[in-house]
């Protein structure tokens, strides 16, 4: 099957800028896809680069197997849904949601039917007459939604949707978008600063950093095996262990990623560490650690004998859980 | 900290204030009526509409009234045009030296009209123009641009940029885009920008005087009949008349683009 969305070595160069440096990238068709990093990071560039706002310097894009080249913005078989939502503040939620339908030349009475569908679809129906400077962030952020949806494109945009949206509403879309992406089965690519967002929702998640991909591989590739300390560092609070640490236990000849919760205590064997800290978490209790003068935590479940402040103890974990990287850095 | 009524003082200065601006409007007015021509006494001696039926069968003052309508107008469609395109290049996109290009729009209407007139006016000699229509439309396209690029700048800048990223994701072209997103959200200030562009060339003196070949506008027009005294209170019902043209679309104006005030397209 063809790739969605495919990018070969593009580049996108701002003088002596490199927002994008040499991406290669395949989204497959129907895939929830996140483009996780900083910002500055490339992300949203690249996601301009798909919609036809950016052209590359350097490279190729192709969607749907077809090489993107000079294609403008508007014949490409993508839409967008912006940060800021971009609802045109002259027309009613419908009007903005057929804007698309009509500049197709679709007559009125179907589009206003396929306005009201979408519309339903993000469950705001009989918001049609209203203007969009009447809604919440929610709803139009839901406008913005059903008004790209309404194009059956064949691969939908989203730029930091979530982003403006509180935390409990936020919650509800990202179940929401992902209900509604396996439902239509289009190809979603979604870029986003927000780690936890990108591991719940994304099918496949691509790390940026300075304008290239570190890694891309299932959520739990990222969270798990994370390839370079920055994935491990960006995408949650891994225990990084430096390559001298690594070196002096004996574990290996790279910086190495533990996650705090596959620390264990143990009574014999493991390695000798020190206690320099407990925060009491509600179903665990977080141990801040000295091993061999490296810092590092460890979350203990409920239960077990709590070492005290400043006692010494021997942690152990799973050889399967410490990940080695590759790269060194 | 407001209080709420202000000392008598204040009141009393303040409504000195606002006659002294406006006694000597209506003073233009009762003078339409006189039934003295030569010479502006004070009280009137008597009153009659005489006056108005001797200026609708003088035809200079159609012609000067024709001319200044004309004028104002195809400077206003200039403005617009050249206003908008300004304002749109200024706001929208980043190129070297665009602060300076955008103070260099705004100056003639800065600049005292008797140093645009005169330098038109050696230009229009250098370049060998001959003074006609033309030359006096030129002139006052000048500042009247810079009216309609202010009042667009202002609106570009509160109007979203993603706007017209959206419309073109959409599948709108460039045109298309402008027909059905710019242009709405610009238009309210377009046509304050240009009443404003309107009255400002309608009543337009010092820059006329020096672009103008043998035609009277009817500001010139009216300077000359003070000058040379003959039936002086046609001059009085020419200024009323100018006064409503002016005004009114100033007023109107003032209330098309007085409910704007929220940021378009913030869409937060």
């Amino acid at each position: 099957m063809t790739a969605a969305v495919e990018f070969r070595r593009v580049e996108r160069h701002y003088g002596e800028v490199r927002a994008v440096d040499g991406v290669d990238l395949s989204i497959a068709q129907g895939e929830f896809f996140a483009m996780l990093g900083p910002s500055g990071s490339g992300k949203t560039t690249c996601l301009r680069l798909i919609a036809g706002f950016e052209r590359p310097t350097g490279g190729e894009v192709a969607i749907m197997g077809a090489p993107m080249g000079d294609v403008p913005p508007y014949r490409r078989p993508v839409n967008t849904v912006f940060q800021d939502y971009a609802l045109f503040p002259h027309l009613n939620v419908r009007d903005n949601v057929a804007y698309g339908l009509m500049i197709a030349g679709q007559g009125r009475a179907p589009r206003r039917r396929a306005a009201d569908e979408a519309l339903e679809m993000v469950a705001l129906p009989g918001y049609g007459a209203r203007k969009p400077s009447e809604l919440s962030g929610g709803q139009r952020q839901r406008v913005a939604l059903a008004r790209a949806l309404v194009m059956q494109p064949k691969v939908l945009l989203l730029d930091e949707p979530l982003g403006a949206l509180d935390l409990k509403l936020r919650e509800a879309m990202q179940e929401e978008l992902k209900a509604l992406q396996r439902r239509l089965g289009i190809t979603f690519v979604f870029v986003t600063h927000d780690q936890g967002e990108a591991l719940s929702m994304a099918d496949r998640v691509a790390v940026f950093n300075d304008g290239r991909i570190v890694q891309a591989g299932t959520p739990e590739d990222i969270y798990y095996r994370p390839e370079a300390p920055f994935v491990a560092d960006f995408v949650g609070s891994s225990n990084l262990l430096p390559p001298e640490v690594t070196r002096r236990l004996g574990l290996g000849d790279g910086p190495a990623a533990l996650r705090p919760e596959a620390v264990r205590l143990v009574s014999e064997g493991g390695h000798a560490a020190r206690v320099t800290g407990l925060a009491f978490l509600g179903t665990a209790t977080r141990l801040s650690l000295d091993l061999d003068g490296h810092r590092m935590t460890a979350l203990i479940p409920r239960g077990a004998d709590m070492p005290a402040e400043g006692s010494d103890v021997r942690i152990g974990w799973a050889p399967d859980d410490l990940h080695l990287m590759k790269v060194s850095a | 900290m407001r209080s709420d009524r202000a000392p008598l003082g204040l009141k009393v200065a303040a409504i000195a204030g606002l006659l002294f601006l406006h006694l000597p409007i209506l003073l233009i007015f009762v003078y339409a009526f006189t039934t003295e021509d030569r010479s502006y006494q004070w009280p009137p001696p008597g009153l009659t509409t005489q006056w108005f039926a001797v200026t609708w069968n003088r035809p200079d003052v159609w012609e000067a009234l024709s001319l200044s309508v004309r004028v104002a107008s195809i400077s206003t469609v200039i403005a617009l045009i050249l206003g908008t395109l300004a304002a749109a290049a200024v706001s929208r996109t980043r190129f070297f030296g665009r602060e300076t290009i955008s103070l260099l729009v705004i100056l003639p209407i800065a600049l005292p009209g008797i140093i645009t007139g005169i330098s038109l006016r050696s230009a229009f000699n250098l370049a060998d123009i001959p003074f006609s229509f033309w030359t006096i439309v030129l002139g006052h396209a000048t500042f009247c641009v810079v009216v309609v690029y202010n009042n667009a700048v202002a609106r570009f800048r509160r109007t979203s940029g993603s706007l017209v990223e959206a419309s073109m994701d959409l599948g709108a072209t460039g045109f298309q885009t402008f027909r059905h997103v710019i242009l709405p959200n610009i238009a309210t200030a377009l046509l304050a920008g240009g009443m404003l562009a309107f009255a400002l060339s309608f009543d337009e003196v010092i820059v006329t005087t020096f672009t103008a070949g043998q035609q009277q506008t009817l500001p010139i027009w009216m300077l000359e009949e003070l000058v040379r005294p003959r039936q002086r209170p046609v001059t009085n019902v020419v200024a009323m008349v100018v006064v409503l043209v002016t005004f009114l679309p100033i007023l109107a104006a003032y209330y098309l683009t007085r409910g704007t005030d929220t940021v378009a397209g913030s869409g937060k």
